[in-house]
Parts: structure tokens; sequence; C-alpha cells
């Protein structure tokens, strides 16, 4: 039976170990149905996304709280695109001061998500705006 | 479809991703994609990594991987996690030990979920290891976890098949007797410098010393220490590679290729034909509800399941 299922990737870039806020992430998107690949810390963009072609997954989900993702974020999209593979969609959560946020969805973020996010609009937005693709 | 297969033999690494993604989510047209690479396939060597969650097999499989990679192969990946059985969903964790081989061109990673079907996850990586095979990686490793029908099931897509042991997981052998115990072409006693790996392989050893082995291969034994000494670690899975080229070598040998190539063939009919006649057959009862309904049957003692099976089967098969 075909059965398209979300892939999604989960990875911390950049020099942050906090990622209790990524694994509780990734065993929520278990839990709504998803396939995650987590990938843990301390990654490259280019490690984040070769894994995401390799992988082929529909979403990559960056988690930062160390307060680079003006420049870490955009890089994996800009990276995707070069590759050809700007149809993965890319999000962003963690502190991220409200100026920030216009620069990142710029640089092609399609969402992103602070402190107070609730686990549930997470999983909404993804079932809203995430189809697997063709 | 076809023109992804096209790709992937190409080394396209998008269109090789997206026909994994495509088997794994059971396309149908995706079958016209491995019609046309399938001539192609054969060329990899196979190997199959198995043991118990926690045995350290994804470590072991990326120094391997930095292994095979010196000795200048090229390696593709498949890692196999469990489905949840409630939610549908999978958390796919093995890549985080293989990070350091991301940007690295030959090498191909790769996670798949088991998904639970029947015969399902045979299926997508019997299917998926034909595709890394077109791409041309000279090594593929399989890494399947857990316990039962899963990780025998290797057995028929590997040529080289590595059990991963650990000391203080309980009574070892007794629980691995059955199966696992048979289909090793190669023990790999990890964690070794832990408490209970001497018992651990004194066990296994006198396993196969009570064994034959009509293959003419007896399966060695390799201790690996743990992989917070690196150098030791590196030193060990050298060791490991050595036995894995051996084994190799001794199944091209002895003409003993061919055995494992039939193995192959025979599963993937076997799933081929599951696909084509009894899948069909199945959706079909549960769309007309009358699966449902054989169910309450069933339960209310009506008939049997035999009787139900021959009366679909007379309908379907024309007998």
């Amino acid at each position: 039976m075909a059965d398209r299922k979300i892939r999604i990737l989960l990875a911390k870039p950049g020099l942050d170990g906090h990622d209790r806020g990524a694994r509780v992430l990734a065993r929520t998107f278990r839990d709504a149905g998803f396939e995650v690949i987590y990938t843990g810390c301390h990654q490259t963009p280019e490690q984040i996304v070769g894994a995401a072609i390799q992988e082929d997954v529909d979403m990559v989900g960056l988690s930062c709280l160390s307060g680079a993702h003006r420049y870490l974020f955009p890089a994996v999209a800009q990276q995707l695109q070069e590759q050809g593979a700007d149809d993965i969609t890319v999000v962003g959560g963690g502190i991220i001061p409200e100026q920030d946020m216009q620069p990142l969805y710029d640089a092609g973020l399609k969402a992103l998500f602070t402190p107070g996010a609730t686990l549930d609009s997470i999983v909404d937005w993804i079932n809203e705006n995430i189809k697997p693709r063709d | 479809m076809e023109e992804l297969g096209k790709r992937a033999m190409a080394g396209d690494i998008r269109a090789a991703s997206r026909l994994i993604r495509n088997i794994e989510d059971d396309i149908p047209e995706t079958t016209k994609a491995i019609k046309h690479i399938f001539p192609y396939t054969g060329k990899a060597h196979v190997v199959g990594i198995t043991g118990s969650p926690g045995a350290g097999k994804s470590t072991i499989t990326d120094q391997l991987i930095f292994t095979m990679r010196q000795r200048e192969k090229t390696v593709g990946v498949l890692a196999v996690d469990p489905t949840s059985p409630f939610t549908g969903g999978a958390l796919l964790g093995d890549r985080i030990r293989m990070l350091r081989h991301a940007e690295d061109k030959g090498v191909f990673v790769r996670s798949l979920a088991t998904r639970g079907a029947m015969g399902g996850l045979s299926k997508a990586v019997g299917d998926g290891i034909h595709v890394l095979d077109v791409m041309g990686k000279d090594i593929i490793l399989v890494e399947t976890v857990g316990v039962g029908q899963q990780e025998v099931d290797i057995i028929n897509h590997a040529h080289t098949v590595i059990v991963v042991l650990v000391p203080g997981m309980g009574d070892e052998v007794q629980a691995i007797k059955a199966g696992l115990m048979e289909i090793a072409d190669i023990f790999v006693i990890n964690k070794a410098d832990k408490d209970g790996a001497r018992k651990l392989y004194k066990e296994t050893l006198n396993m196969l010393n009570s064994g034959n082995f009509p293959n003419g291969w007896r399966p060695p034994i390799l201790m690996l220490e743990s992989s917070l000494e690196p150098h030791s670690f590196a030193a060990s899975v050298e060791k490991l590679c050595d036995k894995i080229d051996e084994h190799y070598k001794h199944l091209v040998e002895r003409h003993q290729l061919k055995e494992r190539a039939i193995r192959k063939v025979i599963t993937e009919m076997n799933d081929a034909l599951r696909a084509a006649i009894l899948e069909p057959v199945l959706s079909e009862l549960a769309a007309t509800g009358e699966f449902d309904f054989m169910v309450e049957k069933l339960l209310s003692k009506e008939t049997d399941p035999y009787s139900l099976a021959e009366e679909i089967s007379k309908k379907y098969l024309n007998k």
C-alpha cells in the first residue's frame, strides 16, 4: 500500500550542546506519526545539508540556543538551495529575538518557534504546511 | 520513475535517496525503476551488522566506514530502526554516530524505519541494497536492530553477517541461541573491557566448538574494546575489516557466493509475489468490509480461518 510518511531531520548546528528541546521534539514527532532522523549536536551546515539530502526528508528542523542562528540557519537554507534541494522546508527554533526574525524569514526559513511554543502547535504547523513531496 | 533509476545509476544522490523513499513508501510505479536497475545489481559486498539494542552497532559501523574509506572503498549504509507500533512514527538515531562522514562523497548513509508491515523490512532493505549497489558502492553495510525475525532476515540479503554481542546483558547465549547464533559469519564481542566479556567469549567459543561448519568457514570471535580508547578501538576494527574481506574471499574461492545470491533472489521472489498476489486481495477485502465481516464470523465460531481462506482462494485463484 502506498503510504507517504512525513520525514523530518532534526539537527543542532554550531557550538551548542543544549539538546533537551530537540530531543523532546524528536519524541513528539515520532508520537505524531512522523519519521524523525535526529542527528545530534555540534554540526556544520554542510553536514546537515548532506544528511537531509541523503535521507530525502521533507523538512529540516534546526535548534539553536547559542545565539548563532543569524549565521547558521541561513547557511543551511542557502546550501540546500545551491544543491537544488530548496523543496526541503527549513524551520528553526530556539531563543530568537524579535528583530532577528524577519532576516531569517528573508533567508528562506518558513517558520520559527521560540520559548513558549507548545508541542501541539508545532505538530499542527507541520501537519498543515508540510506535504510529503511526490 | 524509470528516469529515477537511471539518474541513481549515474550517481545522482537526490535521485537515489528519492528512489529509496519511494521504495519505503511503497509507491506502485517504483517497480519500474527497480526493473530498470535490477540487471546491474549484484556487484557490491553486502555486510549485515546485527545485535541487541545498545550493543554498539552504529559505533562499529562508523569506524568500519572510516577504515574502509582508508582502504579506498566506497561505502553505502542502510541503518534500520524500529517503527512505533502505536503511532507509526519512528525515531531514527543511528546517523548520530556517523556524522563525520556526512561530507564524504564516497559514503551514502540512509536511515530506514521497519514500518512493521508484513515482509516490509526485507522488501525495503532488499531493494534499498539494489539502489546502493547500482550507485557503485563497493561495500554496503546493513545495520539492523532487535531480536526476532528481522535480524534473521538479514542473511537473505547479506554476504557476510556480523553479530555484535555485549557482556552484561543477562544470560546472553541462552537468549540468542536460536537463530541469531546460527547466522553469524563473524562474532564481535563489543565493550570487551567490561565485566563478563571473558565469560561471554568462552560461552560463544563453547557453542562454536560443538558446531560443525559444512562450508569450511568457522566464525571467528573478535573482541572490541571501548570506543573511548580510540587507538585500540580503531586497531580492533581494522582486524574486523580484515575478517570481512577474508570471509568474502572465502565465499569467492569456495564458490559459495552463488548460494547467498540464491537466498536473495528467492526472498525477493517471495516478496514480489506477496506484493502482487496477497496484498491486492487483502486490501480489497479490507475495502469492501469483508475482512471485518470474516473476523466477526470467526469470533462467533461460525466458521474457521482455514475454511475462509479456502473460499477466498477459490474466488481469486479460480481453483
